[in-house]
């Protein structure tokens, strides 16, 4: 288990001062300018050796991304955006680092923005987040009135900050789309390529990344790329922070060690799942895009990138569904399917139309008025969305439904008998009454 | 995604207040110039929450101070679904997060309550125009499942009984207490601490004194102790809470005899730096307040009496 003194959100339940007393006081903003004093080029070495992946889903080397920067500033200033449109179903970490930790992201902002030669950095926050956004501007307004950012700062490096957020729309999440957002359009993502490092915002070189990831980096330059790197396995290292919600005695969001044992995560965190782990029926590991993992591949699962893909799942936001027995799955993942139905941009076809049929086909099979050959049909509906859109929302609705069929289709055809020898209960009653 | 309408009804006219006028004008500034456009969402936000929903008018306000066409400043109202389209209930607009992680623990019955109290349907106002409700996509509160927002604020680990009383106090004009709605802090597990139960320091600075430092331990007067400012009533002229920061040499006092007090309470009390019942026979009204911040179930310590049952023990009586 990760001690106390590794963990780097050590506000994450507000029960200390988020202002900026309480954040130097737990050691945010310390030595800061002597980070910047290595350079360029080893704060991105910094973070390529952490092995730091992009904690908003997709789990690409932090490090990686930054290096695609122009390394020259030409005409077109570089940006960094912070993608703070947390919307992904069981995700709610970031939330809890904006309203308690506002003060470390913003030094992740600063790092980052020096690490790729920007002055500008916008956090783009999910408009539902009211008093999050409040408490980041409370922040950035702290440091500004301390030089710790904006021109001529104590840093010796030109960086502002600004809020900007959007009105309730989850696609604004990906990266392209959150920059059409910002520039005041519709949220549709962008064909790639060209990628935002080349033409992002406002056509500028531009680089997204997640609100965790950026709040990170601060401390991985201050106690070593190694440190950080001493967490979980090869190629899955670090500190994360977990949500685990659903049917566990203790939901709760808590900052663990990468490749941490689902059983330890749950037992020791979360209380354990709701009627012991026996009555465990399946999880969501990684927030609702990813297919679920039934309970017999539980017992002895780590939690990071490549232990998930292993079992046809992934890691995505860490964000934990605990599912138990008395849940009804098709339902829940039905509840899913109308999610993507609703924040389907709509731009194109195969998701707008597939999202919409595999949902109005899910919710029949709740009920198990479907038939059975339906449910290949399903399957195969989901992999004509998946891999045909210019986003992930596509795959990310297609997933769970794939999940659902590998793992659950016998619950499928058990409702589908079910429905079948007793099609209309309400007529029966109707004619028994009758006699 | 779902076709949104404007409304039927529109008034004649929209007009930002003198405030907000100067307010947007500032807003467009954190732009770059000639991106005025990106100043749209917050702008229309700021519209919506001024007069309560977004009209036709108030689109074409906002397309004019953008320099935009109108065309594209009523995409963002129907392609954003924060944006109001009609009326909403003046006194509460309750959004239910009805997505899978909320579904889970029961956030049907918060829609039932909503159907049965407020309106049949979403988007309908109640007859007396004081509420409405709608079904909305997470709102990333998933581990304070199940969940409404009202207006700016949240209302989390909710049961049916606990939100027809949030309900009540907005219909009675008042503003309920946010956040969780049982005995919980913020996203920390409700059974009490995991992680993060010591006071924080300075990550990279070295940590707790080896030697007990009993003489240094007034937690407000120490530099690296933050956390009196975060409680509700930050109180400097707090009495002296001694605390340890190792265990103290003479041995530690078996806090479990405090009836109230359990192995899992004795670890936390133990790891704020309580270990002794001199400690907590001599906890001002500040301190308990410091200390039940940090328990799960709060109003503990004087609902089981802590500091007399501490007092007795110090003195060799009977817990």
């Amino acid at each position: 288990m990760l001690a106390d003194k590794d963990r780097i959100f050590t506000n994450l339940y507000g029960l200390h001062d988020p202002g900026l007393a309480g954040a130097m006081a737990r050691g945010q903003w310390d030595g800061t300018k002597a980070l910047l004093d290595n350079g360029r080029d080893w704060v991105v070495n910094e973070v390529k050796k952490s092995g730091l992946r992009g904690r908003g889903g997709a789990g690409f080397p932090t490090g990686l991304k930054w290096s695609f920067m122009p390394k020259e500033v030409g005409e077109r200033p570089h940006y960094l955006v912070v993608n703070a449109d947390e919307s992904e179903p069981g995700t709610c970490k970031d939330r809890e680092i904006m309203r308690h930790d506002p003060h470390i992201l913003l030094e992740g902002c600063l790092v980052a923005c020096f690490g790729m030669a920007a002055h500008v950095a916008y956090i783009y926050i999910r408009g539902e987040f009211i008093r999050e956004r409040e408490a980041l501007q409370r922040a950035i307004d702290e440091a500004y009135e301390a030089r710790l950012i904006g021109k001529d700062n104590i840093h010796g490096w030109d960086c502002d900050i600004y809020v900007h957020h959007g009105a309730g729309a989850y696609i604004c999440g990906e990266e392209t789309a959150l920059l059409e957002s910002m520039e005041g359009k519709k949220g549709q993502p962008r064909l790639k390529p060209p990628f935002p490092a080349n033409v992002g915002l406002y056509g500028c070189p531009t680089t997204v990344n997640n609100v965790e990831s950026i709040a990170v980096t601060p401390e991985i330059l201050r106690r070593g790329a190694g440190w950080f790197a001493s967490f979980g396995r090869e190629n899955n290292t670090g500190t994360k922070l977990f949500c685990i919600s659903g049917h566990v005695n203790a939901p709760c969001t808590v900052e663990e060690e990468m490749s941490i044992p689902f059983r330890d995560l749950i037992d020791k965190h979360a209380g354990g799942v709701r009627g012991g782990w026996k009555n465990l029926l399946a999880v969501i590991p990684g927030g609702s895009s990813v297919p679920c993992v039934p309970a017999d591949a539980c017992e002895n699962l780590l939690m990071d990138f490549d232990a998930l893909m292993e079992v046809k799942s992934g890691l995505g936001t860490a964000a934990v569904i605990v599912m138990d027995k008395s849940t009804d799955i098709i339902r829940a993942v039905a509840r899913l399917a109308y999610f993507y139905k609703h924040e389907s941009c709509g731009q194109c076809t195969p998701c707008r139309e597939g999202t919409g049929w595999m949902w109005r086909v899910l919710e029949r099979m709740a009920r198990g008025e479907a038939e059975k050959r339906e449910i290949d049909m399903l399957l195969d509906v989901t992999y004509q969305v998946e891999g045909h859109t210019i986003c992930a929302l596509g795959d990310a609705a297609a997933w769970p439904v794939q999940g659902l069929i590998r793992h659950f289709r016998h619950v499928i055809e058990e409702r589908i008998d079910a429905y079948s020898a007793n099609p209309k209960p309400m007529d029966i009653t109707a004619l028994e009454a009758a006699e | 995604m779902s076709p949104r309408r404007l409304a039927d009804n529109q008034p004649d006219r929209f007009a930002f207040t003198a405030d907000n006028v100067a307010w947007a004008k500032a807003q467009i500034k954190k732009y770059p110039k000639g991106r005025q456009a990106s100043a749209v969402i917050p702008l229309l936000w700021r519209a919506q929450e001024q007069d309560g929903w977004v009209t036709r008018p108030m689109i074409e306000k906002v397309a004019a101070m953008l320099d935009m066409p109108t065309i594209r400043v009523l995409e963002i109202a129907t392609f954003y679904t924060m944006f109001h389209l009609a009326p909403v209930g003046t006194k509460a607009h309750v959004q239910v997060c009805g997505t899978t992680p909320c579904m889970l623990r029961g956030s049907d019955d918060i829609i039932a309550v909503c159907k049965r109290r407020i309106a049949e349907h979403p988007h309908e106002v109640s007859a007396d125009g004081g509420f409405s409700w709608e079904d909305v996509e997470c709102l990333g509160a998933c581990v304070n499942a199940p969940m409404v927002q009202i207006f700016a604020d949240t209302f989390e680990d909710l049961t049916a009984e606990t939100f027809e009383k949030v309900l009540n106090a907005f219909e009675q004009g008042e503003t309920p207490t946010p956040g969780p709605q049982i005995k919980r802090t913020t996203a920390a597990p409700v059974t009490g601490l995991t992680s993060l139960t010591g006071k924080p320091n300075g990550a990279a600075r070295p940590k707790k004194a080896a030697t007990p430092t009993r003489e240094a331990a007034s937690v407000k007067a120490e530099p690296t102790e933050a956390p009196a400012a975060a409680l509700a009533e930050p109180s400097g002229a707090a009495g002296e809470l001694l605390l340890y920061s190792s265990p103290p040499p003479d041995g530690a006092d078996d806090l479990k005899k405090i009836s109230g007090v359990g192995p899992q309470l004795e670890k936390l009390l133990n790891s704020l730096g309580i270990y002794k019942y001199d400690q907590v026979a001599a906890w001002s009204a500040d301190d308990v307040a410091w200390v039940d911040a940090r328990l799960t179930f709060k109003g503990r310590i004087e609902r089981d009496d802590w500091m007399s049952q501490a007092k007795m023990l110090a003195a060799g009586g009977k817990g």
